[in-house]
């Protein structure tokens, strides 16, 4: 009963979002999100909606925001004036968001965060136009989130990640689409991922596995990244700089830096110029270190049946790793580039690389300067144990 | 119900009226439920915390008056703040955090403007009036805006924007889109570890070992208005300086700034643990107060600079950036500012100009 009485007021609200009444509008939105009471479905009806305010959820479970559909459905926050972010949701468990658009926010599109059980189902977050630096930072964006659930989503022009997960822990990533994104889809400081049956492509990198150090959450792990479809990620790198994403250089497939145990197998990476797969260390991005209790290197990954391009490639000249591959490889490129940084307290970094289709490698020895590079695969012809999959 | 008195002619209607209304009062009362929070009054003067005109805020038995070390900075914002403690209750002091507060406490803060800063005798238009409730399962925001006479303040759920216009300290007419924020977004800084709390009632915002009256912590002891306090625990506190005061060290008075406009959210149990940047006063890590750090999840917010504090070099940092910046995808703190604060920029450039490198 209450289920259609809220129905026919959304479809009131709904009719009068086509007037100009647009505060109104949001205001009774914000009104509704504060005053739902646990297991309430939220309609959010057909039509696009102005907003000037981040819209606010906070301390609720088991509350269900349903548009109309992605495009159908369209809140609207390109004349922002209050919060960075477009939708929030705080401090909440078993929240499910699906069918409807976020666009044009100042900060990010959708930031949940200490949310306990997340599903983000066929919901379109982007900033349109052109891709640009003013765009904001995270189109999807759980952080300090438990039991992850991002599926059948699509995140365009994000100036730094489209889909951004971090500090959380039981993710899934599937059936989504990524694309001009400075980064299509991120995995930071994050355990227990499950990236797979994603288009990430036409970002500047595709899919990233990151860890950062000075973080509450220190280390992530145990990731897997499995039959995406990462291509033609050569996109300009438009982040702001100071931003670890800044530092992706265009043409970059699945870049894993500083995490440990991640399983890369069974994608298939095609046109990425510069990097179709780099395994790198946090030394890389050069930037200072000084947290005692951060590994930055990475460690225990698994790059396995997965199928690269063959031909010929000219690496990024807009990137000292692109510029560096060019002038030892011209135009071909490896597949799967390692920086070769490994625990000096460690005799072993555990990267296997077995059976890629094209898997071409170098390690570059950066820290003896990119000399001495070495392409034998021989010493990384081994195999760890898989990770779960997902059923 | 109503109907069926409508229906009654004569002199007799308007006492049939009110009795009515009374029979539903009397029903309201017996069906609500006698364990729940009694629901939030519509209307501020509804609460009795002030006598006589509701603008005059004259505090009514029982509600008393407080004023901070630092004060938060809210769009030049005034602030009028008091306690209201239930009969014969007193406060727990706490080292830490917030103090102990009983149930059915009340912290107000009023927030006004003079209409000419340089002559309060001018008079001043209160915009809204934000309460913190104390129930026995935690506590609870509410925010009332008033009303253009400045009768009474009704209570607001989702926000809403006042245009508000004054005169500042240098006579210069400023005007404003005043934004009230809605219940959401007083947990936006109002929270440690998801729950709601206060924030300003605390030791070392509150203690001022020599004012006039004496220590004014002591005398709330006194006064039978607060527990838990001695000698020991008074000696311990560092006070926040008062970062207005341009005759205190240039240090304290920046870390009293950073602390009572940042560390609300930049803490680790506030909702800006995830960028690892921690601005308490009583912080010492380096990386954690942003001295060369490089941003996390900034996005934009880094305005192409590289650490949140570089050391000697204010236009390289990124806290005076997003300081400086009005956008709301960039600027902080995020919620209730949409003016930059020009004083307090000032302060942390020289702040971080004199930082050894």
């Amino acid at each position: 009963m209450s289920y259609v009485r809220n129905s026919a007021l959304w479809c009131f609200f709904c009719w009068a979002a086509s007037g100009v009444a647009q505060p109104d509008v949001e205001k009774q939105w914000q009104t509704r999100f504060i005053l739902a009471e646990d297991g309430d479905t939220l309609e959010l009806p057909a039509g696009r909606i102005e907003l000037t305010n981040t819209l606010w959820l906070d301390g609720k479970r088991g509350v269900v925001l349903r548009g109309a559909g992605a495009d159908r459905t369209v809140l609207s926050f390109r004349g922002q004036k209050q919060g960075a972010e477009g939708l929030k949701i705080t401090n909440a468990s078993d929240i499910v968001l699906e069918g409807f658009t976020l666009e044009n926010s100042r900060g990010d599109l959708l930031k949940a965060q200490q949310v306990n059980g997340l599903t983000l189902r066929n919901l379109k977050a982007q900033w349109t136009g052109k891709p640009r630096k003013t765009n904001g930072s995270y189109a999807l964006y759980p952080v300090q989130c438990q039991r992850v659930r991002i599926e059948r989503c699509t995140a365009i022009g994000a100036s730094d990640a489209g889909i951004y997960v971090g500090q959380s822990d039981s993710v899934w990533v599937t059936e989504c689409v990524a694309y001009h994104n400075v980064a299509g889809i991120e995995i930071e400081n994050t355990t227990n991922a499950w990236v797979w049956n994603n288009t990430a492509r036409d970002n500047t990198g595709g899919i990233l596995v990151f860890d950062l150090p000075d973080l509450p959450k220190k280390q992530g792990g145990r990731v897997l990244v499995w039959k995406n479809q990462v291509l033609h990620n050569n996109h300009k790198n438009f982040a702001p700089k100071g931003n670890i994403v800044a530092k992706v250089p265009p043409g970059t497939g699945i870049m894993v830096l500083a995490t440990r145990h991640v399983e890369i197998a069974e994608n298939t990476v095609l046109d990425n110029r510069t990097a179709p797969t780099a395994i790198v260390s946090y030394y890389l991005a050069q930037t200072p270190l000084q947290d005692k209790d951060y590994s930055p290197y990475a460690a225990d990954v698994h790059v396995h049946d997965n199928t690269y391009s063959a031909g010929k490639r000219r690496p990024t000249w807009r990137h000292r790793l692109g510029f560096l591959l060019w002038l030892k490889f011209g135009r071909r490129p490896p597949n799967i580039v390692y920086d070769g940084i490994t625990d000096p307290n460690t005799s072993h970094a555990r990267i296997c690389l077995r059976q890629n289709t094209n898997g071409s490698f170098a390690n570059v020895k950066a820290a003896q300067g990119f000399k001495n590079i070495t392409t034998d695969l021989a010493p990384y012809d081994c195999s760890l144990p898989p990770l779960p999959r997902p059923k | 119900m109503i109907a069926r008195f409508r229906l009654c002619p004569g002199p007799n209607r308007p006492l049939l009226a009110a009795l009515a209304s009374m029979a539903a009062l009397l029903l309201l009362a017996a069906f609500s439920r006698p364990d729940g929070p009694p629901r939030p009054a519509q209307r501020l003067s509804e609460y009795g915390f002030f006598i006589g005109p509701l603008a005059d805020l004259q505090p009514a038995e029982g509600v008393f008056p407080y004023t901070v070390n630092a004060p938060l900075f809210s769009d030049y914002a005034e602030k009028a703040r008091f306690i209201a403690l239930p009969k014969g209750a007193r406060m727990g002091f706490r080292a830490e955090g917030p103090f102990d507060f009983p149930a059915g406490s009340v912290i107000l803060k009023n927030f006004f403007y003079l209409n000419d800063v340089r002559k309060p005798e001018q008079g001043r238009r209160i915009v809204e009036t934000r309460l913190l409730v104390r129930e026995a399962g935690g506590w609870k925001a509410l925010t009332y805006v008033w009303n253009a006479d400045q009768t009474d303040a009704l209570l607001e759920v989702a926000g809403t924007e006042v245009l508000i216009r004054w005169t500042d300290a240098t006579g210069k007419h400023r005007t404003l889109q005043y934004h009230v924020p809605n219940l959401n977004q007083c947990k936006g800084c109002h929270a440690a570890d998801g729950q709601l709390v206060p924030i300003g009632v605390c030791a070392e915002q509150l203690h001022r070992p020599d004012t006039p009256h004496g220590s004014l912590l002591e005398r709330w002891s006194a006064e039978g208005r607060l527990k838990g306090i001695n000698a020991a625990a008074l000696a311990a506190i560092t006070p926040l300086a008062d970062y207005e005061n341009p005759g205190l060290p240039l240090n304290a008075r920046a870390r009293a700034y950073l602390h009572a406009n940042c560390a609300h959210c930049h803490h680790p149990r506030g909702p800006a643990s995830t960028s690892g940047l921690f601005l308490d006063a009583a912080q010492t890590d380096p990386m954690r107060l942003g001295i060369y750090k490089p941003p996390v999840a900034a996005g934009r917010g880094s305005g192409n600079r590289k650490y949140s504090i570089a050391p000697g070099k204010p236009h390289e940092s990124i806290l005076l950036f997003r300081m400086e910046h009005n956008d709301p995808g960039i600027r902080m703190p995020e919620l209730g500012r949409q003016m930059p604060h020009r004083e307090g920029i000032e302060l942390i450039r020289q702040w971080i100009r004199q930082l050894p490198p």
